[in-house]
């Protein structure tokens, strides 16, 4: 058996790398980055996971290029790219 | 010649594989030839379940689970989600793979609910989920350790969100229930009644929150923050009391999630799904469990999933089967009756505040307009990604609207998953 943790995913939030695990969605690594943004709404508001059952559509990012992917319902994987239209990207 | 996909087909096709479809599945599965359960997420288990066998702490979700792996004619599929009927029997689905195409002669729904959140001020700041949505969030690996959370709205689901936040770490500052003593102390008594075994959660579940602070008759009233959330103002007793906190948790109870009832035709009666002794449907050859059906939790779910998966699989029901339901939902029904939102909840929501956060549209927008429809045309309310499935509940609490129809594509669907729709039956012209 590995003495270090497998279940690591070394993922990109908007271009910084991050060490997440495997058994995270991507919502809780971006809080766990600290990056408590997702998606920018109509009139320029910070939005943020809400329902975390896929539902409300509030936590959606760009993943590996792939627009509108929700946040509640990825999770990690290993080289996961992740940007959030609150830090500059497009949704 | 276009090579389209090809669809799979299914003596029985469950939609939800929670604790209404597993136990659905476990009835029928010695007697079906071959079951399909797709579920949009990643793992079994529902919502009440989530995260799979390794969260599970029911050890009922664990026999099920268990008794299911022996049987070779189920099959389940996460990641996929409806988008629409493409035929009589076949729906259109998106899964990881792309889309696919799935014909069933009968069909379980065992689609569950979401959560009411109504609207007030500060509600879209980051850091406000829903109550149900924390708890989601959390089984999902999003960290609370250190976080001050208070967790508001309504309801016994209130107590189980605050006891997954202090398992994972999180420090709950107080649970604000908005129904006052009277409800409360009516409630319990109930329980005392008739349902001793919910007593004694409920009074375990007391016990583990020992120390945190628990007001009823207390709502809150607005969000503070800039960019996150900083603080929240809480109304108690008539007074106003301020606490910072980095999470609020806010729900107000459950909806069932009627998309697929409404989709394929069902009889929908007053937001549940119709269903006949048998848990069949209007519509022949379907059948519903669990909370579509009616709001009641895990042990509602789990009975009528069972009874569900008997008669789809045109076995007969015994007489225990149907007494433990009766049980249940003469439970279901003390939660509807002591738990319905109050109607004073309608005044949180003032004229600036967003009520569609998709489309960012304000309360003052709307109340002009009559129903749900013209201020549809008018406003967009409703036209966002979400497609009406937050605001539109919101909106009729609000001011009682109509619920929201259903069109397709009942989600949000790349056009490449239409496209593959359309290649098929051009080469079905072709041919």
């Amino acid at each position: 058996m590995p003495e270090y943790d497998t279940s690591i995913a070394k993922i990109w939030i908007n271009g910084h790398s991050f060490e997440a695990s495997d058994d995270m969605t991507v919502a809780a690594a971006l809080m766990c980055h600290d990056s408590m943004g997702t998606r920018l709404s109509m009139s320029g508001q910070t939005r943020f996971a809400v329902c975390g059952m896929g539902v409300c559509q509030e936590c959606r990012v760009r993943i590996n290029g792939q627009p509108h992917r929700l946040a509640c319902q990825e999770y990690c994987r290993s080289g996961m790219v992740i940007q959030t239209e609150t830090a500059g990207g497009t949704p | 010649m276009i090579s389209a996909m090809l669809p799979f087909s299914t003596e029985i096709l469950i939609i939800g594989a929670g604790p209404a479809g597993l136990a659905a599945a476990l009835a029928a599965a010695s007697r079906a030839q071959s079951i399909t359960i797709i579920d949009e997420n990643q793992a079994p288990g529902g919502q009440i379940w989530r995260g799979g066998p390794k969260q599970w702490r029911d050890q009922r979700a664990h026999y099920i689970w268990r008794q299911l792996a022996s049987h070779y004619n189920v099959r389940i599929v996460y990641g996929v989600r409806i988008v629409a009927a493409s035929d009589s029997h076949e729906f259109l689905l998106e899964t990881t793979e792309g889309a696919q195409k799935i014909k069933w002669e009968k069909l379980i729904i065992c689609t569950g609910a979401r959560e009411l959140l109504l609207p007030f001020p500060g509600w879209t700041l980051p850091g406000v989920t829903g109550a149900g949505g924390l708890q989601a969030l959390i089984k999902g690996g999003m960290p609370v350790e250190g976080k001050r959370v208070v967790i508001a709205g309504s309801g016994p689901l209130l107590l189980a969100v605050a006891e997954t936040v202090k398992r994972a770490g999180g420090e709950v500052i107080s649970i604000a229930e908005n129904k006052g003593s009277m409800v409360l102390v009516r409630f319990f008594m109930a329980l005392m009644k008739s349902h001793r075994g919910k007593l004694m959660q409920a009074l375990q579940l007391f016990w583990t929150l020992k120390g945190i602070r628990y007001r009823h008759a207390a709502t809150v009233i607005k969000a503070h923050g800039d960019h996150r959330l900083r603080s929240i103002s809480l109304l108690h007793k008539g007074k106003q009391v301020e606490l910072d906190c980095d999470l609020l948790a806010c729900g107000f109870g459950l909806l069932p999630n009627l998309e697929i009832a409404n989709l394929l035709g069902c009889n929908v009666k007053d937001g549940k799904v119709l269903i006949d002794d048998k848990q069949a449907c209007s519509r022949q050859n379907i059948w519903a469990a669990g909370e579509a059906c009616g709001i009641g939790g895990v042990d509602k779910a789990l009975t009528e999933g069972h009874i569900a998966g008997l008669s789809a699989s045109g076995q007969s029901v015994e007489e225990n089967d149907l007494w433990h339901r009766a049980d249940a939902r003469q439970f279901a029904g003390l939660l509807s009756s002591s738990f319905e939102p109050d109607e004073g909840l309608r005044s949180l929501c003032k004229p600036d505040t967003l009520v569609c956060r998709c489309e960012d549209v304000k309360a003052k927008q709307l109340v002009e307009h009559t129903d749900w429809r013209t201020a549809k045309l008018m406003t967009r309310v409703g036209m966002g990604a979400c497609q009406g499935r937050i605001c539109g509940a919101a909106c009729q609490f609000l001011y009682a609207w109509d619920a929201p129809g259903m069109r397709q594509p009942v989600f949000p669907t790349k056009t490449s998953t239409l496209a593959a729709m359309c290649a098929a039956s051009y080469e079905e012209e072709i041919r």
